[in-house]
């Protein structure tokens, strides 16, 4: 009893031979099907370098397009030589030219004669799996397709539309459930024969040569009819990309395939001469087994399905620009923006940093330059602290700050009086968690020493931006973690508010707050805030705050400015 | 975009095809091996002036990468560039008096070259003091990756400018011929790169670097622009409009993925600032031949003067391509 090895061939002839020349010296017979869009010339001298290896036919001839009949129609017409030539063979193996065996032919055939009934073909419904590449599944079955994809695809579009539009379907013949797999499958003699011998035969084809993609339906759904055991898996290993390409091996993917548990691969380079020396060697010892492991040669190749679909979040590089909205994750990681904080306490950032291990900068979009932390002028990736290089693409400087420092916290203090093109672009992330208090960028216009009609003119400014930017923060399209209160609101009870912020930065602190940072001596603030209103400038944002009672209230010793508990 | 835009694209490209054509006669024939061609050959194209030091190295490293063909446009050099290259068995020559700007800096000329020898050839488009690193470079050649891009259906290939520098003053390590630049040249700026769409080619412009963070930080508009696509399944149809930037037809330019995937890209490591760098400077500044009235040389000639050190703490030290991948200046994309 033995395997007959019925091989697909359209290029790369010169490696064809080597695999059939190593099928053939291991005992197994190989019938060739060569595409008939390979050159008359190139054929002959192919059949002729393969003249003197016995057990090696060449059956008719088809065009082979990807998608098309032409390839079950191959795979019928060498099938049926290989059953009537080779009466002894139990097992057909369905391989292509590009295929290379990753163990001994022996241990194959050893395998297979222990499972002497089983049909190894992957065959799943299209209604459970979700194999939707090109957006054609169940549709494949149920329209027409006599466009070619490749070379018509405009035709092939606007006949599915139409069809869809029109409602058009077809039934399945006999009430054949539609299966679909690798086209990779090793059958056995029984379940092959009753296929190509079924006195429907005709009907099929008929109903099949419309179908998109046959050969991955026709043998996995009539499979299904006849055979008594299928286990649904390829012994080819097989990888596809997203678009249902198969990933090609290469000379570096040697150790990965030694550890396949697989016994063919598909589709090596042809170029990939150390994997042709390693593994077609008539030395069992060569091809040395090592630890089956498919699972890592699976991670590597999701991987790259997954890299290709979705990327790293938070990157923009030259091959990866998504729309706004589609980036997957505007930024790399979590950040924490917060507004109003160093105005409000006199030692915020150094606090911050000590109680979160975070890096703290102070304003980023500062108008007169990047206030990094620690003073510093560049940062991580180079990035410079160029207010001009900054403001040149806003979002751009926010999205590399963040990819740059991966793995490491980054807070940033924010307001009204820096560059207001990033919030929308914050607004809209997730990762970002926006702490605002809200009117407390008048603390350093009450503590500076400007005269009273410029203090009025830029609170003015920046009450009116602070709404703006409020507003978007609380817009419906905000995606960020987002917290405001009133500056009155705050002051009332900070603890509260601070606890909640670190223990959302991280895990890092696991005591209770044990230090707060150093609020700013706020007497005289409320009168402040009635001079601005007896100007005519009423500021709204930080909540009431109530005018001191006259020099009674003066006299009085100035309030503690934090409680510790 | 409309069938107008689309139109006046269309007539552009024309425009730089027929202009192209018309620039041939500029072209001389210095050293014509060009019927040595084989119809799959990887071609390499470029245009040079005064680069002998660096030729050996670079030939080198593009035929071990499995270049099978040079083409080159040598624009009046001085220093035996020509006959050094007319010597070698894979490369053909040609010599170029006329002026640089007017070729729209060398791109007429390869285009011409290019429309007549590369059409359907991979055609890398690289100065010599730009080196190809591309995913699996140092294991797989230059032939599996076209393979790939043929089999997916991909015709062009993004590889943005990445500018490496020494660390220390620029003629601290004089280059010898045949040497490494990237052994002396070996920092980089790894994350200060931004990007914009470029609406009407489709190109994304990228700005950035080294340059843009010592030589324009107060004009980053300015900083030269870093995107290319320098490798193209080449049709006698398309043309490059501005360097390697982009191409015409627009959809060559669409090198990047919109819905958050990550298509394959690699990166030209741009040994440009080497000890040649400061002579070479004040040469161009005074042909006035670059981009823009040479501004970028305005700009390195004033800064220069301080001799400036674009080494910076956070530069990076270049290792393999893998680390531009993990750093996400290039992507595998789903080659794997």
């Amino acid at each position: 009893m033995s395997v007959g090895i019925v091989m697909l061939v359209h290029t790369a002839l010169n490696r064809a031979e080597q695999a059939a020349r190593h099928w053939a010296s291991g005992g197994c017979p190989v019938v060739i099907h060569v595409d008939k869009s390979v050159d008359r010339k190139v054929y002959d001298a192919f059949t002729k370098s393969l003249a003197d290896v016995p057990n090696i036919e060449f059956s008719t001839r088809f065009r082979c397009e990807w998608g098309t009949w032409g390839i079950v129609a191959a795979s019928q017409a060498a099938s049926e030589l290989m059953l009537s030539a080779y009466p002894f063979v139990r097992h057909v193996y369905l391989a292509s030219g590009s295929c290379l065996p990753l163990r001994p032919v022996e241990e194959l055939v050893q395998y297979l004669e222990a499972r002497p009934r089983t049909d190894f073909i992957e065959s799943a419904t299209t209604a459970d799996v979700p194999w939707t590449v090109g957006g054609l599944d169940e549709e494949r079955f149920t329209l027409r397709f006599p466009f070619s994809w490749k070379r018509n695809r405009f035709l092939f579009d606007r006949y599915v539309a139409i069809q869809r539009g029109l409602k058009l379907k077809r039934r399945m013949p006999n009430g054949l459930v539609p299966h679909m797999g690798s086209q990779w499958w090793c059958l056995t003699r029984q379940t092959l024969s009753a296929i190509l011998q079924d006195p429907d035969r005709l009907e099929y084809d008929k109903y099949f040569k419309q179908v998109w993609i046959p050969d991955e339906s026709y043998f996995q759904t009539l499979a299904r009819q006849y055979s008594t055991n299928i286990e649904s898996r390829s012994l080819t290993l097989s990888k596809f990309d997203f678009q249902g390409k198969p990933h090609i091996f290469y000379d570096d993917h040697l150790q990965l395939l030694r550890r396949s548990d697989c016994f063919v691969a598909r589709k090596i380079w042809p170029h990939a001469d150390r994997l042709y020396e390693a593994f077609l060697t008539d030395l069992a010892g060569a091809m040395k087994r090592t630890e089956p492991n498919p699972g890592k040669i699976d991670r590597i190749f999701a991987k790259a399905v997954e890299r290709r679909t979705r990327g790293r979040p938070g990157l923009y590089m030259q091959s990866r620009f998504p729309n706004e909205d589609w980036e997957n994750g505007v930024t790399a990681a979590p950040y924490s923006v917060f507004h109003g904080f160093t105005e409000l306490f006199e030692n915020f950032e150094p606090w911050l940093a000590k109680a979160t291990g975070a890096r703290v900068h102070g304003h980023l979009f500062a108008s007169d330059r990047v206030h990094y932390a620690d003073g510093r002028s560049t940062i991580h990736g180079a990035l410079s602290d160029s207010a001009k290089a900054r403001d040149y693409n806003p979002s751009g400087f926010l999205t590399n700050l963040i990819w740059n420092t991966r793995g490491e916290r980054q807070c940033f203090q924010f307001g009204p009086a820096d560059t207001q093109d990033i919030n929308w672009r914050m607004a809209k992330d997730h990762n970002a968690q926006i702490s605002v208090i809200s009117g407390a960028w008048s603390v350093p216009l009450f503590k500076s020493n400007m005269n009273f009609m410029d203090i009025r003119k830029t609170a003015a400014k920046l009450q009116k931006i602070e709404t703006e930017q409020l507003d978007v923060l609380r817009s419906p399209f905000s995606k960020a973690r987002v917290r405001i209160w009133s500056m009155a609101e705050f002051i009332e009870g900070p603890m509260e508010p601070l606890q909640g912020i670190l223990d959302e930065i991280g895990p890092t602190q696991t005591r209770r707050l044990a230090e707060v940072p150093k609020m700013v001596d706020l007497s005289g603030f409320g009168q402040f805030l009635q001079n601005l209103k007896n100007q005519g400038m009423h500021p709204y944002l930080m909540g009431d705050f109530p005018v001191d009672r006259g020099p009674e209230g003066a006299t009085k010793p100035p309030r503690k400015p934090y409680l510790v508990q | 975009m409309g069938a107008w835009q689309s139109y006046r694209l269309r007539l552009q490209r024309k425009r730089w095809r027929i202009r192209a054509v018309r620039k041939r006669r500029e072209l001389l024939r210095v050293a014509d091996r060009t019927s040595r061609i084989k119809p799959d050959d990887l071609l390499l194209f470029s245009t040079l002036r005064n680069e002998r030091v660096r030729l050996p190295y670079f030939l080198n490293y593009y035929r071990e990468m499995g270049i099978n063909h040079f083409l080159i446009v040598d624009n009046d050099s001085d220093d035996g560039s020509a006959e050094y290259l007319a010597e070698q068995p894979d490369v053909s020559v040609w010599n170029a008096s006329a002026s640089y700007k007017r070729s729209r800096f060398g791109v007429d000329w390869l285009n011409w070259l290019q429309l007549k020898y590369a059409h359907g050839h991979w055609a890398l488009v690289v100065d010599p003091d730009e080196f190809l690193v591309y995913p699996f470079c140092d294991t797989r050649p230059l032939r599996a990756l076209t393979d790939w891009l043929d089999a997916s259906s991909i015709k062009s290939f993004s590889a943005m400018l990445l500018d490496m520098y020494p660390k220390g003053r620029l003629d601290e390590q004089p280059y010898s011929e045949g040497q490494d630049p990237i052994e002396i040249a070996s920092w980089f700026d790894s994350g200060n790169y931004t990007m914009s769409r470029n609406k009407k080619f489709g190109n994304l412009w990228i700005q950035g670097g080294p340059r843009s963070r010592v030589f324009f930080p107060d004009a980053p508009e300015k900083a030269p622009a870093l995107n290319k696509i320098p490798l193209v399944k080449w049709d006698r149809r398309y043309a490059y409009v501005s360097s390697t930037h982009m191409l015409l037809p627009r959809g060559l330019n669409q090198v990047y993925d919109e819905w958050g995937g990550e298509k394959a890209s690699g990166v030209l490591l741009h040994a440009k600032f080497l000890d040649t760098f400061t002579a070479k400077a004040a040469e161009e500044l005074a042909r006035k031949q670059h981009y823009a009235a040479s501004v970028e040389y305005k700009a390195y000639a004033d800064s220069m003067k301080d001799d400036p050190e674009l080494w910076c703490k956070w530069s990076e030290k270049y290792i393999n391509w893998r680390q531009l991948e993990i750093l996400g200046l290039m992507s595998k994309g789903n080659w794997a």
